[in-house]
């Protein structure tokens, strides 16, 4: 086990930086998810742990030892790939046993060790198959298997559930889960999967275009995006933004104006009226608006989506832009083409600059 | 007695069909006709099956038919060859026509020195073709587009150009008459590097990066994992340089001279033409001699030469 840091990792191709000055430190038996959409990066600095990707600027080190120059069989790291990388020539044993070969580890012990991570996996019956005789789920846990077999320091995990149907997805990340906490290993797991993010990661880091955009724990990304981007990226579906201007009320209050209506701010959010006219940007997650003959923002109903315990409803508003708005099940669903008010909840809003960072509330104290 | 089938027992209706059986409809009797279109169906699918059974019966015939009168003809007496019509089939069997064409022509040497010119050859190609694939598809290196263009090149270039060349070459190393000369030419093959080439990028890349994280090089990788993935490719390949050897005429012809001790099989039966164990039915019993390794090499390896040929034809 040991940390993994970046410092200030740089990889180009050409003239594309594909990690554009990564900094980020892994903890001693973390589980951090790099989360972001595809060709974000996420994949390349991963790679660039393992050694698969020659750093171009920065250091990666994994405990005390900067690794850049160091070859991938002497990291001492093993990784999970999205195809599973599987030897199909060998049997399932042969596979969990083929790290240890070469480590010059003798064959009982190959054979114990083998036998021991089936058993933990439950693949001991499937010692004997090969791979292309195994289901998706079975492939998955060789290629875990053969991860852990060697007790490395630390587990790469590039998309390992992709190609796994709904069902198995859900049961596969929690074993994944409970399988590193037994262990304790230090592991980097990429997926562009937020759920996956939300429900496995210690902390999760946030990649866009090559650049980190914030890295916390999975609840404070959701209630405190860093960004316009973390805030529409996480969530199913992402937090709604709304293009408008901060105004001060007569009545002194603050309200972002909005071609859809006055939002009236509250609490630590109305300290945003220093920036009395500046353009920014609201941000609101779907559950925190609601349809309500009352509400600030006036738009026409586009879609109905059914999801059985709840209903998403897809708005236009006024400037075209589209909201989400999510009730439960129980409440009135609106008609295609209804015009609705849409009721913002003010202690859920969250603010942005034009260039998408987030406007920082002055609290009270 | 026989147990009664399942069926027939009490209370069978509970059981449950067997996998792939069809299940009858209740009240028809068995064999009879409840939809007319599917036994429509099923006969014109008979009757295309056995279209293409017959036309690839005759294409067998007109391939096997040469052979078959070649074996024939072998095992007859010289003057029953002249006889019309033809023998379809030998009556008494002159068996002795093979000791005299294996005896009289030293086949025995022929086909001895066939066997080592071709296992060199064969041997050769395959350690030059694997390795110079290997670096075609999984190296990076300057120029390895333009240097693999080019020995996909030199596979336009007849034999027969390089012909003297190589004569000369071989003849001023001193390898005239020798095995090194008969065989070195043929040691590299830009085929068979072109085959392998194709066969190791069907290799995922990712299990060459899951193979150096594990530990393994370039050169325990190629042994361990590429070479038995393109296992198929790599028998293929063997094979085809064993026909192409075995078969070779004008260079073992050109290059070893009068040398009894390289000359090879194919040299052997055109020698055996105007000697004076010379009949034509001692030649086709020495051609008979020197087809059959080729011919059980064919029938054990046929179905590996089809999967290779085929490969990535169909999907």
């Amino acid at each position: 086990m040991a940390q993994i840091v970046f410092d200030q990792v740089t990889k180009r191709y050409g003239d594309v930086r594909a990690v554009d000055d990564l900094s980020l430190a892994v903890g001693d038996g973390e589980l951090l998810v790099l989360l972001g959409p595809s060709g974000c990066g996420k994949t390349t600095a991963l790679r660039m742990v393992a050694g698969l990707e020659v750093v171009d600027e920065g250091t990666v080190a994994i405990g005390d030892r900067v690794v850049n120059d160091v070859e991938p069989r002497d990291r001492d790291v093993a990784m999970v790939f999205q195809s599973y990388a599987l030897y199909p020539h060998l049997t399932v044993a042969k596979n969990l046993e083929f790290p240890l070969r070469q480590r010059g580890v003798p064959k009982e012990e190959r054979e114990r060790r083998a036998v021991d991570v089936a058993r933990t996996l439950g693949l001991e019956p499937f010692l004997g198959r090969k791979p292309g005789q195994l289901s998706g789920g079975q492939r998955q846990r060789v290629a875990l298997g053969r991860a852990i077999v060697r007790s490395p320091k630390a587990f790469l995990m590039d998309e390992p559930l992709s190609n796994l149907d709904a069902a198995l997805r859900v049961q596969t990340r929690a074993d994944i889960v409970a399988l590193q906490q037994r262990l304790g290993t230090t592991t980097i797991y990429v997926t562009h999967d937020q759920v996956e993010a939300m429900t496995m990661g210690h902390r999760i880091a946030v990649m866009d275009h090559g650049r980190l955009q914030q890295v916390a724990a999975p609840q404070e990304l959701y209630d405190r995006p860093g960004n316009s981007f973390v805030a529409a990226f996480l969530g199913s579906p992402g937090m709604n933004l709304i293009g408008g201007r901060v105004a001060v009320e007569a009545e002194g209050g603050t309200a972002i104006r909005t071609a859809a209506g006055d939002v009236l701010l509250q609490g630590a959010q109305a300290s945003v009226a220093s920036h009395h006219e500046q353009p920014v940007v609201l941000g609101v997650r779907p559950e925190h608006l609601r349809i309500s003959p009352g509400g600030a923002l006036e738009g026409t109903v586009l879609l109905v989506e059914l999801l059985g315990a709840e209903t998403q409803v897809i708005c236009e508003l006024a400037d075209h832009s589209r909201v989400v708005v999510r009730q439960q099940a129980d409440q009135a669903r609106p008609r295609l083409g209804e015009p609705v008010r849409i009721a913002v909840e003010p202690a859920a809003v969250h603010l942005f600059t034009e260039d998408g960072s987030r406007l920082e509330e002055k609290t009270a104290a | 007695m026989p147990a009664e089938p399942v069926s027939d027992a009490p209370g069978a209706a509970a059981v449950l069909p067997a996998e792939g059986a069809v299940p009858r409809p209740q009240g028809a009797a068995p064999g009879e006709a409840h939809r007319p279109t599917p036994r429509a169906g099923r006969s014109r699918r008979r009757l295309r099956l056995v279209a293409r059974y017959l036309l690839l019966t005759l294409g067998a015939l007109v391939v096997l038919l040469p052979v078959y009168l070649t074996v024939v003809n072998s095992l007859l007496p010289e003057p029953a060859l002249a006889h019309q019509p033809p023998y379809l089939y030998p009556s008494h069997a002159q068996w002795q026509n093979y000791s005299t064409a294996w005896v009289g022509g030293h086949l025995s040497i022929y086909l001895r020195n066939s066997v080592i010119q071709t296992a060199i050859i064969v041997v050769g190609q395959l350690v030059t073709s694997i390795l110079a694939a290997y670096a075609f598809a999984f190296l990076r290196f300057p120029f390895r587009r333009t240097l693999f263009l080019l020995f996909l090149s030199t596979l336009m270039i007849p034999f027969e150009v390089t012909l003297i060349t190589n004569l000369d070459t071989i003849t001023s190393l001193g390898w005239y008459n020798t095995f090194a000369g008969l065989t070195v030419p043929f040691l590299a093959t830009g085929f068979g590097t072109f085959l392998l080439r194709q066969a190791f990028l069907q290799i995922p890349r990712d299990l060459q990066e899951a193979a150096a994280l594990d530990g393994y090089g370039h050169w325990r990788f190629m042994t361990r994992v590429a070479v038995p993935l393109a296992r198929p490719s790599v028998a293929a390949l063997a094979v085809f340089s064993f026909l192409g050897a075995w078969n070779q005429y004008l260079w073992p012809l050109v290059v070893t001279g009068n040398n009894n001790a390289v000359r090879t099989v194919q040299i052997g039966l055109k020698l055996l033409v105007g000697t004076n164990v010379s009949s034509v039915n001692v030649t086709l019993a020495g051609t008979v001699i020197a087809v059959t390794p080729l011919l059980i090499l064919l029938i054990v390896f046929q179905k590996q030469l089809v999967r290779s040929l085929t490969a990535g034809a169909v999907k």
